[in-house]
């Protein structure tokens, strides 16, 4: 069976910058796929090609098998695609439930509704749920998120994503601003919507993490993938090895094994 | 604000510490700005109240208050939501000038005293405003050019080409269909033209806080990118919002055509400037992403009120540029120290932040 997303050969340069070299990329449903690599290595600007937020020079991307050209995050999200930015993009000025309906908002019945009126029992009913799930910290729905932790940011970024998504979800550093506690919960959460048939991206720079909820490891560097790994048997050395360039012929070998 | 570790002791490593909820303080907050331009306006009619008695408190008074800023509600009504997509419309008072000489124009040429000339001459006003509006949004969305400069450029080709169509003498020939309206016609006890500003004022803040459109002028003056990854289409969102001003002006076209029963080609110049200050005197940010019909409306008073009071006090009305203008820059002070606190993360409003932070300069001990 053809990946659920694949791509082949993508390249973009921003002036003298090659943010991807022919990287290639591929995820099968249910299944949760690490993108690591250094700081500049081209984890972000893959996601961004993967998912309408920027066009390539070269490459290309094929959905269920086949060819499709994606030309906004709109068009991306209306295939069952969501991202978490690591520029969070959520509206500072909306609250939570907001901001988790903006674009989507549920329409009042009736005439109301088809003159713009919101239902925002129902959206903020629906809102509370998910949060609840994912046992978040936010705790107030009616302040801006602007006024909210990093960490309280970033779980409604990830909220609105996963609650959206029916296909994929990109979470890029979903992490990185958490607590403990939180960051169990996201990692939880991800094994959660993989069982559900979702496939999940994460891009993470703790190894440990990646290691405990992917299912592959991608690696990237100087804007191409240099390694395949399955996590299981795969040790943190190997992928640092890999990431840096360390260990160049084993993880060659390695992914003729796998493959 | 701070997390105090007593001295000597370690940070307990295993206690996860959630950070507490502070909602009620930054509901607060945010909604600081026009409660407290709410405060000065009442403290104003206080003042004035005390020192003219029911000179100053009589309904004829507030009729005349209500009479003056009429026009500059319904011009406030699309400014507000131009501001808070983060834009500017400096244009509106020469769209007005403009959409009033087409409206004069139509109704000569129609002729007549009636209520069908009057129409003819308010569909041609509004039909002017909603084409200026539409055309400073394209511009402003699709050809990227600052708000500031598009606007400023129509305020100029605006007033221009109403000078052209007159010969820059104003037409004086209104039906009386529209004058008589606001001379004397009362809905509900209140004079016609502050009726409609009323009702243009429930209908803008309905459409602001309570509709998708508004949701969207938020989300666009909040995060632009954001919005568009949302799916929204932020282009057509900002065109629409310039028109709404644009169709604002117009209206007020037709308002103050009924008010002054001429076109008004050389008396709009300030317009435009007085209308911004009252809706940033509201606490619409001029950041975008925030602001209120509510605080416009308590902008477009204070000045009004000033001068109403001014006058029956006996202080020269030249007091009242001074004033206005030390309450604008007050009031936006006020809003960008709040931002500047909400940024740092502090749950402490703004204005108390002023008298705080001059104690925090004494030394501890
Ligand atoms: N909009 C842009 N304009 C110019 N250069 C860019 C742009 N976006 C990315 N780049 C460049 O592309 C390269 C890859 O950036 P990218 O953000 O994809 O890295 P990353 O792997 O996500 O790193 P990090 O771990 O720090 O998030 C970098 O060298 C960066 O400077
Ligand atoms: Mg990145």
């Amino acid at each position: 069976m053809a990946p659920l997303l694949e791509a082949r050969g993508l390249s973009r340069s921003f002036g003298h910058v090659r943010a991807l070299d022919d990287a290639s990329f591929d995820i099968e449903a249910g299944e949760v796929v690490a993108l690591i690599g250094d700081n500049g290595a081209g984890k972000s600007t893959l996601v961004k090609a993967l998912t309408g937020n920027l066009p390539v020079d070269s490459g290309e991307l094929y959905f269920e098998g086949a060819p499709v050209t994606i030309h906004s995050p709109h068009q991306a999200s209306e295939m069952g695609m969501e991202v978490v930015y690591q520029d969070l993009a959520l509206a500072p000025h909306l609250n939570p439930v907001q901001n988790m309906f903006l674009g989507r908002e549920i329409p009042r019945k009736g005439l109301l509704g088809s003159l713009g009126f919101m239902d925002e029992k129902k959206m903020r009913a629906t809102a509370e749920a998910g949060f609840a799930e994912l046992g978040g910290t936010v705790r107030s729905f009616t302040a801006p998120v602007g006024a909210m932790s990093g960490g309280q940011r970033q779980q409604i970024a990830i909220v609105r994503a996963i609650s959206w998504a029916d296909k994929i979800v990109f979470l890029d550093e979903p992490t990185a601003a958490l607590g403990v506690v939180q960051t169990r919960n996201v990692l939880d959460t991800i094994k959660r919507v993989r069982d559900k048939g979702i496939a999940v991206v994460l891009i993470s720079h703790s190894m440990p993490h990646v290691l405990q909820v992917a299912d592959r490891i991608q690696v990237m560097r100087l804007g191409t993938r240099v390694a395949t790994m399955p996590a299981e048997g795969t040790t943190v050395e190997q992928l640092v090895g890999a990431m840096t360039g360390a260990l160049d012929s084993q993880t060659v070998k390695r992914k003729e094994n796998a493959s | 604000m701070s997390v105090i570790t007593p001295p000597g002791q370690a940070p307990d490593q295993q206690a996860v510490i959630e950070p507490p909820a502070r909602q009620s303080y930054l509901r607060r907050a945010a909604n600081l700005q026009s409660v407290w331009i709410l405060g000065v306006l009442v403290v104003i009619i206080a003042a004035f109240s005390a020192a003219a008695g029911t000179k100053f408190l009589s309904t004829s008074n507030f009729s005349l208050i209500s009479q003056n800023i009429a026009v500059w509600a319904v011009l406030g009504v699309g400014m507000t939501f131009v501001i808070i997509t983060s834009g500017i419309d400096l244009s509106i008072g020469s769209v007005l000038v403009f959409s009033s000489v087409i409206a004069a124009k139509i109704m000569e040429s129609v002729g007549g005293d009636g209520w069908s000339t009057a129409a003819a001459g308010i569909g041609g006003a509004l039909a002017s405003g909603i084409a200026w509006g539409a055309l400073n949004g394209f511009l402003i969305a699709k050809a990227k050019i600052p708000p500031l400069i598009v606007t400023l450029g129509a305020l100029s080709v605006a007033l221009g080409l109403a000078q052209v169509l007159t010969g820059g003498i104003d037409i004086r020939s209104v039906p009386e269909s529209l004058t008589d309206f606001n001379t004397y016609i009362k809905i509900l006890g209140i004079p016609a033209l502050p009726f409609v500003a009323l009702i243009v004022l429930i209908i803008g803040g309905i459409v602001l806080h309570k509709t998708k459109f508004g949701r969207y002028t938020y989300a666009v003056g909040s995060n632009e990118l954001g919005a568009r990854r949302v799916g929204i289409n932020v282009d057509r969102h900002l065109i629409l919002v310039y028109a709404l001003s644009g169709a604002c002006a117009g209206l007020g076209a037709v308002l103050a055509l009924a008010q002054f029963g001429t076109t008004t080609i050389a008396g709009q110049s300030l317009t435009n400037l007085n209308v911004i200050a009252a809706v940033v005197i509201g606490g619409t940010s001029i950041f975008g992403g925030e602001g209120s019909i509510f605080g416009t409306v308590v902008g477009l008073f204070i000045p009004a009120v000033l001068q109403a009071g001014f006058v029956i006090v006996g202080v020269e009305a030249f007091w009242q540029g001074v004033a206005v203008g030390s309450v604008l820059v007050a009031a936006v002070y006020v809003d960008q120290s709040r931002r500047a606190a909400a940024l740092r993360g502090s749950s402490r409003p703004s204005f108390l932040a002023l008298l705080g932070a001059k104690k925090a300069k004494e030394p501890a001990r």
